[in-house]
């Protein structure tokens, strides 16, 4: 039997990959007939969010490709509650939705008749991309946040907006190639730093902040599970690569997730009250180039010219780690 | 279809039209409210965030970083199941819109009291009318209020409106921005157990926190099905002109509060000219109705409550066979007539031309400058002249 520790301290038990199997074959919350891409790092980590979770869902989608590909009227992709609003608001929609859970909740045990099955239980979750989360949706998600309205926003992470044919996005590493920061005559690609949205969310003094990758599912299912048992927020930055945004083979996305978080591009934390948690540290770290190397968008950087670049990126990757290593003091939490 | 509410004087209350829509509010009881404050609209929350902290009603205030967000909000606690206000003017309202043409067209009944206040830049904080008119298109019902009783009134019959299962759509309640939210008149509020009953519970149609029943809610549409949804809220909008006297009969029933028809005709009958007017100017026409009637010209008032849907057909009837009618807008339409302008104009393009009046178009009072009787009187004795070309003027305004 796999546990995990609670925010409060308790173990929790955590679901095997078999528990999660006769659970979809339950109940299919999130279905096939969609019509996002092949290869599409999302709908994994949607099945693991919902299927991680035994109570009913509300699900509020920001605008984005999860959100266009899997409700195409008339036909829906979801078995459970879905709400799209628009494309920054996913987190007031959502306070929205909790709000009204509680107040109805309230007057139902105070004696008001509820004209419909209202659920003893509910967790109300957001699905945002990175465009959606660390750029325009920013101000409703920290809004919410510092509300405290008892929800998980998942922000599904593939570097840059997807939706509309691979734009720069507050998430997209330094050196990328989008086609609003095209790699040129003159141009390197992406010339900023990714914002760290990661850290963005533990400021806001949340009880439960971790990052995940598709990769390392039982990692991401036992986040989930912690997320929507604590008594407030909770916010959740899934890496989830895009093959076409990212130029690699479709069959790759699983193996490139795992890329990004063994050479220690995304590491796999989380922060429990405040207190930080290092969830699987690579025996031997890679080096950033064997994650590079692997996509289109970073093509430019494998010519010898460039070989600086790469060396100033790995720099900036040991950096980080060291730093997220010093918050983390040695608490290793792995599964 | 005359007619005049006036308060019993032995039962009103001195209240602010800020004052007496948060106890609009109280006695409707909404499960939700998602707020923002901004001026004019800062009284409504602040008396109402007090009436909740007092126990008064159990209302789940959400204090939101933004409109946009309050917006938002709202719809997510609509969508959810729950009755659903909030409130806002100008800026606020600007940074609502794009989420309120979603409200719509999620069919959300959110009723929302609007204190009408100027757009930026340059910013100001009074009266006038672009932010209500920059939400003309949302797809929301607009109704103009006069004073604080009907301020206080239509925010009860807006709920009753939007909640109708044929209309379901977002009202918003316009009340002048400090005319009437920050002026104290004598407002007669119903009993609390009178408004409850008029407002009744809340029975949302696909509630999302029904979740074992789930729907999808808010879609994507291809050509194939969008233009279908566009049509059917047009319909929603349309069965408001059938759905709003039916409130305003239930609600004299319930109150003895006779309101009727979409506007209020003010000795417009035998009228050879008439004024137009949105808000509280109505009540400074009426003065100067009055006054000029006494000097003996045939003048009269139209006044309209609702601006959205426009009830163009009644309006025709309304004007039909006057000699001419000046429009005042309180908002331009840059590079257009006044918006109130071309909905007088589109109401009476249809009748036969010996019954068309003349039009005119005065736009007055934009951020906040006073509106005087004698500039009502100006345009209506303008008018008079069959000599006046129909160009748009501007009242107290300096060259
Ligand atoms: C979209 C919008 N919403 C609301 C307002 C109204 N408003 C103007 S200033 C202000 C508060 C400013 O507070 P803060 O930033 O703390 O500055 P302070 O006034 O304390 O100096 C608000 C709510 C506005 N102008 N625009």
């Amino acid at each position: 039997m796999m546990t995990g520790l609670s925010s409060n301290g308790e173990t929790i038990r955590l679901k095997t990959l078999k528990e999660l199997a006769e659970r979809e074959q339950r109940e299919l919350r999130f279905q096939g007939g969609h019509s996002l891409c092949a290869g599409c790092g999302v709908p994994l980590v949607v099945r693991t969010v919902l299927n991680a979770i035994d109570t009913p869902v509300v699900v509020v989608n920001a605008t984005g490709c999860l959100e266009v590909a899997t409700t195409r009227y008339p036909s829906t992709a979801w078995n459970v509650p879905w709400l799209h609003v628009a494309f920054e608001n996913a987190a007031a929609a959502a306070s929205g939705v909790e709000a009204a859970f509680r107040v109805l909740n309230r007057k139902r045990k105070n004696g008001r008749p509820i004209p419909f099955d209202l659920p003893e239980d509910v967790r109300i979750i957001a699905f945002g991309g990175d465009g959606g989360t660390y750029d325009i949706g920013l101000q409703a998600l920290s809004g919410a946040l510092e509300r405290g309205h008892r929800f998980t926003y998942i922000c599904y992470d593939n570097e840059a907006y997807m939706n509309t044919g691979n734009q720069r996005s507050g998430a997209t590493p330094p050196l990328a190639h989008t086609t609003t920061t095209p790699v040129g005559e003159q141009s390197l690609g992406k010339l900023q730093q990714r914002k760290d949205l990661t850290e963005i969310a533990v400021a806001h003094h949340v009880p439960y902040v971790a990052q995940a990758s598709i990769s390392n599912w039982q990692d991401l299912v036992r986040k989930i599970q912690m997320a929507v048992q604590v008594d407030g927020p909770s916010f959740l930055n899934v890496l989830a690569p895009c093959q076409r945004g990212w130029g690699y083979d479709p069959s790759q996305t699983v193996e490139i997730a795992r890329l990004a978080v063994e050479t220690c591009f995304w590491p796999l934390y989380e922060v429990i009250d405040g207190e930080y948690r290092l969830n699987y540290r690579p025996r031997k770290p890679l080096p950033i180039a064997e994650w590079v190397k692997t996509q289109g968008r970073f093509r430019h950087l494998l010519r010898p010219e460039n070989r600086h670049l790469l060396d100033a990126l790995q720099e900036q990757v040991n950096r980080e780690w060291e730093r997220l290593l010093r918050k983390c003091e040695g608490r290793l939490l792995e599964v | 279809m005359t007619l005049v509410v006036t308060p019993r004087l032995e039962a009103a209350q001195l209240l602010t039209g800020a004052q007496a829509v948060a106890h609009a509010m109280r006695q409707i009881e909404p499960d939700v409210v998602p707020v923002y404050p901004i001026t004019p609209q800062t009284p409504i929350i602040e008396e109402f965030a007090q009436m909740v902290a007092d126990g008064r009603c159990d209302t789940e205030i959400i204090n939101v970083e933004s409109e946009h967000s309050a917006m938002s909000a709202a719809v997510g606690a609509s969508v959810a199941g729950a009755r659903v206000m909030t409130a806002t003017a100008s800026q606020g309202l600007a940074l609502m819109i794009e989420v309120l043409y979603i409200a719509a067209s999620m069919r959300c009944p959110i009723v929302m009291p609007l204190g009408n206040r100027a757009l930026s830049g340059p910013i100001n904080i009074h009266c006038d009318h672009s932010d209500a008119m920059l939400a003309r298109d949302s797809g929301a019902v607009q109704i103009f209020t006069e004073n604080g009783q009907e301020a206080y009134d239509y925010t009860l019959m807006a709920v009753r409106l939007a909640e109708d299962q044929r209309v379901l759509l977002p009202v918003i309640v316009n009340l002048d921005g400090f005319t009437l939210t920050h002026s104290a008149e004598a407002v007669e509020l119903l009993p609390d157990e009178v408004a409850r009953a008029f407002v009744g519970h809340y029975r949302p149609l696909y509630p999302l926190l029904d979740t074992a029943r789930p729907t999808t809610q808010g879609p994507f549409d291809m050509p194939d099905f969008y233009y279908e949804h566009k049509r059917q809220q047009d319909e929603a909008m349309r069965g408001v002109l059938e759905v709003f006297p039916e409130v305003q009969r239930a609600y004299a029933e319930a109150t003895g509060r006779n309101y009727r028809g979409y506007y209020e005709a003010y000795r417009l009958d035998d009228a050879d000219f008439a004024v137009v007017v949105l808000g509280s100017t109505a009540g400074t026409a009426k003065v100067v109705v009055d006054t000029l009637r006494d000097e003996g010209q045939r003048v009269g008032l139209l006044k309209l409550w609702l601006f959205r849907p426009f009830p163009h057909a009644a309006v025709a009837e309304a004007l039909r066979g006057k000699q001419a009618v000046a429009v005042m807008d309180r908002a331009l339409s840059f590079g257009s007539w006044g918006p109130l302008f071309t909905e007088i104009a589109a109401a009476l393009y249809g009748l036969p031309e010996a019954k068309r009046p003349r039009l005119h178009n005065f736009t007055y009072g934009l951020g906040g400058r006073d509106v005087t009787p004698d500039q009502i009187a100006e345009a209506l004795t303008r008018i008079q002249d069959p000599r006046t070309p129909a160009v748009m003027r501007y009242l107290g305004v300096r060259a």
